[in-house]
């Protein structure tokens, strides 16, 4: 025998074995997952029939779904005793399910206008870092253009709304380097007493520019509950940070105001106030006065979720260590100036979570509005779909329509939160 | 229908009727147009169909009024109310008229201060079983499951009848008819009880309408009509004259198809002359013209004609006239006379 063959080391390397069947790709997963044990194979095989009986029982339903058909009695009639959906309300009953019943057919484009706009709108706001600022500018214009679009009339009520604006915002700056909060009233009232001046100015220009108008009462379906979403999130933002601000204020009258705003509103009920809005109001305005029945809802939907947004910004200040506030003062910031660059960025970090919870529980509440007779989707189906002779007895297709929608929306802004939050994440948990 | 008005009571009995009282004809003349408040849709009664168009048997009494007032059927603003929201609407001059299927009982009259005009349609609550359950009378339901809507005068009603025909019963509480019409069907109850005419419109949407039967007992009356506020006593007499001139016409034989005919000169029928102003001046009593009636009927048609286009045998929700035919044909539709 060589010296060779007696040798019992290994001279060169074996090839690198494949792992075992068992321990590779998506066995391996499942065995790690769904099979580690008798009770997790167990809870796996029952979750798999469950699953596979809640497809089979629904999957026919969509699959034998009718989607053009005049009446649920012709849809019942081609599907011939199948199970099936009966599609054809959504298609037929489209329009109103976005607009309402009354709004011109052909102006459709109006509103559908404006929600295009929206997101070129808010995407300034919201990806802040990755579009040049100068985009705000149209944030700024944008609810004057959206009014227009929707209500329609003269153009000179949105530009002479803006100018309001603008005056107001001209004097604030004049005055702030007296003093802040001088600015901020005589800023309000300059805006106030253009408006009201206006009122006899704009006479002249009414035929200029002028769309058909569209009263508040001719709204409806889901445009309605986007409406009162966006506007009443973006207006209870600022108002619950000046809420969460002023309760924690060392000036008492300010401090009071806030905290008996803020714990009147948290203790009545949303349906309440909205039924204030509709019903109580009447009585209290001179008789034959129209205040505008969406702009009361507006309103009171605000200040309901202002309180709220209040009280989750007063958690985050709460939240902050009470270092931060010193070292601002140390710094010699004034007030405005620590809150702005110090406390309310960190502040508002740590309450985005919580703003979120109540933008998403405020958007499915403006479908309470359905309950004083205004016709936001639910309202829609709950009256003029379900009870016309038609689709009397249709519910699982347009109540889960308008799940799909309000689920889209909803989803949308929570995973724009999430990817916020991690987009703030300066700390290294 | 009934509703609990717990809020709207509360709310008008707090707080007087404010709006202004007389002349609620001028502010309709002045305006143009007619508000009316409806449901915001009942099957039959009132819904907006696909082009947004109000349609339904209380809707025509509104077009009625419109037509007769402002010569106009189309010139009516339709205020949807819900059932919390309809007696506040009416007392704070939100709208003229309120045509909303609502119950007339003592305490809607007196305590909220409305004047019912007249009844456009006699209910009564029924019971809906499956003919599978093979019950022929009410009476036979013993210890039946019923579901019934909470906090509505039909949940009283039952109570009462059941007690009186000294048998028993276990509900199952529903919060809408919609809900009643799923728990019905799924077999959650034997038997579902609400207004005969929602019934009808119930059954007439289920997918076997044949296999249900609505029984022959009616436990309780529900004479629906439409209703005006207290204090001007003109306005009221235009909107019940308006409706007596329905019912009237059908009695009389004028329908939308020959009113114009007979309207144009008089004819052998006093009574027909008066209603259609060729003869003696009935308008001007009501501070309306001679042709409002005429008006009226063109617009809508007669009585029957309302009730055969919205809830007649021949629709979807297939209503027999019973108590609401004529007085001649064994109804109790009675218009006193015009004269």
């Amino acid at each position: 025998m060589s010296r060779e063959q007696l040798s019992f080391v290994r001279s060169h390397m074996l090839p690198e074995a494949p792992p075992p069947t068992a321990e590779t790709g998506a066995i391996k997963w499942l065995r790690e997952n769904l099979f580690s044990s008798p009770a997790n194979t167990l809870l796996t095989l029952v979750s798999a029939y469950v699953i596979f009986k809640i497809v089979m029982g629904a999957a026919p339903w969509f699959i034998n779904g009718i989607w053009d058909s005049p009446s649920l009695t012709a849809c019942r009639e081609i599907l011939g005793g199948k199970v099936g959906g009966c599609f054809a309300v959504l298609t037929e009953r489209w329009n109103q399910l976005l607009f309402g019943f009354k709004y011109p057919p052909e102006l459709y484009w109006r509103p559908t206008l404006a929600f295009v706009l929206l997101f070129v709108a808010v995407a300034p706001v919201l990806f802040i870092k990755y579009l040049p600022r100068k985009l705000l500018v149209f944030t700024g214009l944008y609810p004057f253009i959206a009014f227009w679009l929707i209500w329609g009339g003269p153009i000179a009520t949105p530009v002479f709304a803006l100018l309001g604006v603008l005056v107001g915002i001209f004097v604030y700056f004049r005055l702030l380097r007296t003093s802040a909060g001088v600015a901020v009233i005589a800023g309000f009232l300059a805006a106030l007493v253009f408006w009201i001046l206006s009122g006899y100015l704009k006479a002249p220009f009414d035929g200029f520019l002028a769309m058909e108008a569209v009263a508040s009462r001719d709204m409806g379906g889901f445009m309605i509950n986007l409406m009162l979403g966006v506007v009443c999130v973006s207006l209870s933002l600022p108002i619950g940070i000046l809420l969460a601000l002023g309760r924690q204020s060392s000036m008492p009258i300010i401090k009071w105001i806030c905290v008996v705003f803020i714990e009147f509103i948290r203790g009545v009920p949303l349906i309440t106030l909205l039924f204030v809005a509709n019903v109580v109001l009447a009585y209290f305005l001179p008789p034959g006065t129209n205040f505008d029945l969406i702009l009361r809802v507006i309103i009171m939907i605000t200040m309901f979720s202002s309180a709220y947004i209040a009280e989750v910004i007063r958690g985050g200040l709460a939240a902050l260590p009470r270092g931060q506030y010193e070292a601002a003062d140390s710094l010699g910031l004034d007030y405005a100036q620590s809150m702005q660059l110090i406390i309310l960025p960190q502040a508002l970090k740590i309450s985005i979570p919580g703003i979120v919870n109540v933008a998403v529980g405020l958007f499915k509440d403006t479908t309470l509005v359905s309950v004083i007779s205004m016709f936001d989707i639910v309202g829609m189906i709950r009256g003029p779909i379900l009870a016309s002779p038609e689709w009397n007895g249709v519910y699982w297709e347009v109540f889960g329509f308008a799940c799909v929608l309000f689920f889209i929306t909803c989803y949308g802004i929570s995973q724009y939160s999430q990817w916020l939050e991690r987009q703030l994440q300066t700390d290294h948990r | 229908m009934k509703r609990t008005v717990f809020l709207g009571t509360l709310t008008v009995a707090g707080l007087a009727a404010g709006a202004s009282a007389a002349a609620t004809l001028d502010d309709v003349k002045a305006r143009g147009k007619l508000n009316c408040g409806v449901t915001t849709g009942l099957v039959g009664f009132a819904a907006p169909d696909a082009n947004g168009v109000w349609e339904g048997f209380d809707v025509a009494v509104c077009r009625a009024v419109a037509a007769a007032v402002l010569g106009d059927a189309s010139a009516v603003e339709f205020v949807p109310t819900t059932g919390k929201t309809r007696f506040t609407a009416l007392a704070s001059g939100e709208i003229d008229m309120l045509a909303r299927n609502t119950t007339w009982t003592f305490s809607r009259d007196t305590d909220l201060k409305f004047d019912f005009v007249g009844v456009n349609y006699y209910d009564g609550q029924g019971f809906l079983v499956p003919k599978s359950l093979g019950v022929s009378s009410a009476k036979e339901l013993d210890g039946a499951t019923v579901c019934i809507q909470t906090g509505t005068t039909t949940e009283l009603n039952l109570a009462d009848f059941f007690r009186a025909n000294n048998i028993s019963y276990e509900p199952v509480p529903i919060e809408t008819n919609a809900e009643g019409q799923q728990q019905y069907l799924a077999g959650a109850c034997d038997t579902y009880t609400t207004d005969a005419s929602g019934l009808a419109s119930t059954r007439a949407a289920f997918e076997n309408p044949g296999d249900h039967v609505i029984l022959p007992e009616i436990i309780s009356k529900e004479p629906l009509g439409p209703l005006v506020r207290h204090g001007d006593n003109d306005w009221g007499d235009i909107v019940r004259w308006t409706l007596n001139a329905l019912i009237s016409a059908e009695e009389l034989g004028v329908t939308s198809a020959n009113v114009a005919e007979l309207g144009s000169a008089p004819g052998g029928n006093p009574e027909i002359n008066r209603l259609l102003g060729t003869e003696g001046d009935l308008g001007a009593m009501v501070g309306l013209d001679n042709d409002w009636a005429k008006r009226a009927i063109a617009a809508v048609g007669n009585y029957g004609e309302v009730f055969e286009k919205n809830i007649g045998e021949k629709t979807p929700i297939g209503l027999a006239r019973g108590l609401n035919a004529q007085w001649t044909d064994g109804g109790i539709l009675y218009s006193p006379p015009f004269r």
